[in-house]
């Protein structure tokens, strides 16, 4: 089976979200099919300057084929667009603009795909959001499958982007919110699906002892990893946590691991480390006494499942339906919707060693089931082998012609967020925790 | 949270959580006092003490009980020489103005157009300086207003921080009273050890003979006589011991009463030491409040007056008053 992973960025510095999804994915799917990465030559994600080299490169034994962005991102006239499309009635153009403008804007990528798709049985294209995936799936037909790698953000409700989730062979969710929201909002029921997320490389031989000796941590202490910025909920953090530490029964620490966009507050329990290899990462992670993801958007938060692989438990903010839907379904960790809740949740962490040790077994036991490797790597040659098995049907709708594209008739895309269905999806066919079941059984017996 | 999860069963999330909400709603009472903690726990101080950032949302509210300032609708007070014979029919005005000239035969119309011009004038200005006045009535209640839902958002919120203090009041209150209450539970359930008993027992048939029946220098307590109980058997001794141990507790509870006069009844010191165990008697009264020294396992601090007479005590078994 011969594979194309396209996407927006790819390098082993790159450690975006979706960026590193499709590199462990292309890593790991090397082993079973033949794979060729596509992507640009940018590796900053706000200007997509041209900084890596144009041609073949070959990244951790995978093929690597970049290609140049035509031109930078004007950051001005994006963010003009962005309010355009996002808080106003516009126009089918306005964001066909909004896109180019966007970027990576690569032809040379789009008309890559359109000339060699046919040599592959499938393209995975990753991150619905961006030019490359949009243009390229159109140019690669019914070989295009997305990982739509979707939040819950005003984009995923543009209208440009239903007859692109509509029209792909098949879509690889992260998770079974991501996917309630595709179909709310694209109604694309019909189109094969599966929730797959993604696996972690979690090494084997994790020290604690090493980061609190490196660093000099001492006592418990909760952990964050990942960017320190607003957007992810961190000026919330510090403000509920320099309030939970003023309670005199607490002797939680927040570690910070991170580049950080925002003040630090100067607080003696607040400790930034920075930027960290995934060494003291995870070293880090099984050190702490929990991990605390505050963000309100993630399609799947990694490093939540990392510390669950850790057997740690995870303190997320309930606003984000995914890390809800995460916590309920895995039974390894609590969310707060406001202070109060996560002063006492926190509270229960810390001093309860006893739940704090059950939901991280139920972490580790959760991480196993789903997200362990072995199970990635086979929900997708599973569903790669079914639609090879199967011809593809539907086609991409036509973009709209030159008067249509420019009718203003399209409400802004924040008012289509908000009506869009919210809260964690959870069903009946909720996944039991394995850790749960023989004490149940042995409570039944 | 000790009863957020029964041992026997499953974690569940949802139910911790539930419980956790539960244990929120009994600790800040009624919904509408969790708000308003939200509220405050999401705002910042800065907001409140920043007049232009809350301003923005002031000017909402205050336009939600207030409506916006219109312009008054002025009626229109010109008058000018052609006023008197204007008319919305051209042909009208025009015949008007050809037989002005045979009306100025009859009167001089000219002061009359003089003096309602100069009072349209007057008119106007008054009109418009009525119209500034109110504007200016309208925006000084609006800073009033402002000013009253500053105060209202800083009472509500030093309300809430009172509320939070006397919690936290209780519940330091209520485990300074779980530590006292474990405090006594360790000293009534401590094992006595033989070694550990014969201490104590040495200590006080030295004494015994050493005290010559002080003249009482205050009221004589009750538990006096255990420093005289024979302590020669195990059993005995623990009773001393027990006895020593209610002194101290009776010492505790009465604010450290039993200390002094126990004390010097026992061994008393030269007079030359009196202000020395004076001061003494106060280290141990705060000593006892601050829980140190409470604890039967606890030695005794080095250089107490006890000390002397103790290490100078003969052992049990061959003390001849015991026998």
């Amino acid at each position: 089976m011969k594979i194309a992973v396209v996407v927006q960025r790819y390098g082993p510095s790159i450690n975006g979200g979706a960026e590193l999804h499709a590199r462990y994915i292309a890593e790991h799917l090397a082993r079973h099919a033949e794979v060729e990465v596509w992507t640009t030559c940018a590796s900053d994600y706000v200007t997509w300057r041209n900084e890596l080299a144009a041609g073949v490169d070959r990244v951790n034994g995978v093929a690597v084929r970049r290609f140049r962005v035509a031109r930078e991102r004007d950051p001005l006239a994006f963010g003009r667009r962005s309010v355009r499309v996002f808080e106003a009635r516009h126009s089918i153009q306005d964001e066909l603009d909004w896109l180019e403008e966007e970027g990576p804007a690569s032809p040379e990528l789009v008309g890559h795909v359109a000339a060699h798709a046919g040599d592959f049985d499938f393209c995975l294209f990753f991150s619905y959001r961006y030019y490359h995936a949009y243009h390229g799936a159109r140019a690669a037909g019914g070989r295009a499958v997305l990982v739509p790698t979707a939040e819950r953000d005003a984009t995923v409700a543009l209208t440009i982007f239903g007859p692109l989730l509509r029209g792909v062979r098949a879509l690889m969710y992260n998770s079974p919110e991501e996917r309630a929201m595709i179909h709310a909002v694209a109604g694309n029921h019909e189109v094969p699906g599966v929730v797959v997320g993604v696996g972690s490389e979690v090494p084997p031989n994790v020290q604690p002892g090493r980061f609190r000796h490196t660093h000099g941590v001492r006592g418990p202490f909760a952990v964050y990893v990942g960017r320190i910025d607003q957007n992810k909920g961190c000026n919330e953090l510090f403000e509920y946590f320099q309030s939970y530490v003023a309670d005199p029964t607490s002797r939680l620490s927040l570690v910070l691991i991170g580049n950080s966009l925002l003040p630090i507050p100067a607080h003696p329990r607040i400790r930034h480390l920075g930027f960290l290899d995934d060494t003291d990462k995870f070293d880090a992670i099984a050190a702490a006494d929990l991990l605390i993801m505050p963000s309100y958007f993630e399609s799947l938060s990694m490093v939540a499942l990392e510390a669950w692989a850790l057997g740690r438990p995870v303190l997320a903010n309930g606003k984000c339906d995914v890390l809800k839907g995460q916590c309920i379904r895995s039974n390894a960790g609590l969310y707060y919707d406001n202070y109060a809740e996560f002063a006492e949740a926190l509270r229960v962490i810390e001093h309860n060693r006893w739940l704090s040790t059950m939901l991280g077994r139920n972490g580790r036991q959760f991480y196993r089931e789903h997200y362990d490797w072995p199970v990635i790597e086979r929900k997708y040659l599973e569903m790669l082998k079914r639609l090879q098995g199967s011809p593809a049907v539907g086609a991409f709708e036509p973009i709209p012609g030159w008067l249509a594209r420019r009718r203003e008739n399209v409400p802004p895309a924040e008012s289509v967020l908000e009506r869009l269905p919210i809260g964690p999806a959870i069903d009946g066919s909720r996944p039991e925790s394995q850790a749960a079941r023989p004490a149940m059984r042995r409570g039944l017996a | 949270m000790a009863d957020s999860s029964p041992r026997t069963d499953p974690v569940n999330v949802e139910q911790i959580m539930e419980q956790i909400r539960a244990r929120i709603r009994e600790k800040r009472g009624v919904d509408s006092a969790e708000r308003e903690i939200q509220e405050q726990a999401t705002a910042k101080l800065a907001a409140f003490l920043d007049p232009a950032a809350a301003h923005a949302d002031l000017i909402d509210q205050l336009r939600k009980v207030q409506p916006a300032y219109e312009a008054p609708q002025l009626p229109a007070y010109e008058f000018e020489d052609s006023t008197l014979y204007e008319s919305t029919r051209g042909l009208l005005t025009a015949i008007r103005r050809l037989l002005n000239p045979i009306l100025k035969l009859f009167f001089n119309p000219n002061p009359l157009i003089r003096a309602l011009n100069v009072q349209s004038k007057l008119n106007a200005i008054t009109a418009e300086r009525e119209a500034k006045r109110e504007a200016m009535r309208l925006v000084s209640e609006q800073r009033q207003y402002e000013l009253l839902h500053d105060l209202m958002v800083e009472m509500t919120r030093t309300a809430i921080e009172t509320k939070n203090l006397r919690m936290r009041v209780e519940s330091v209150a209520s485990r300074l009273e779980f530590n006292e209450r474990r405090t006594r539970g360790l000293e009534s359930a401590m094992p006595y050890k033989a070694g550990d008993a014969a201490a104590p027992s040495a200590e006080r048939p030295s004494r015994a003979p050493a005290a010559p029946a002080p003249p009482p220098q205050g009221p004589q307590p009750g538990p006096q006589p255990a420093s005289t109980m024979p302590s020669g058997a195990p059993g005995q001794l623990a009773e001393g011991q027990r006895s020593r141990r209610r002194r101290r507790r009776r010492g505790r509870r009465g604010g450290g009463m039993g200390v002094p006069v126990a004390t010097p009844a026992v061994n008393p010191p030269p007079s030359s030491d009196r202000d020395g165990s004076a001061e003494m008697v106060r280290r141990e009264d705060l000593e006892t409040f601050g829980g140190a020294a409470s604890h039967p396992t606890e030695a005794e601090p080095a250089g107490e007056h006890e000390e002397p007479a103790a290490a100078s005590a003969p052992p049990p078994p061959t003390d001849p008053e015991h026998q």
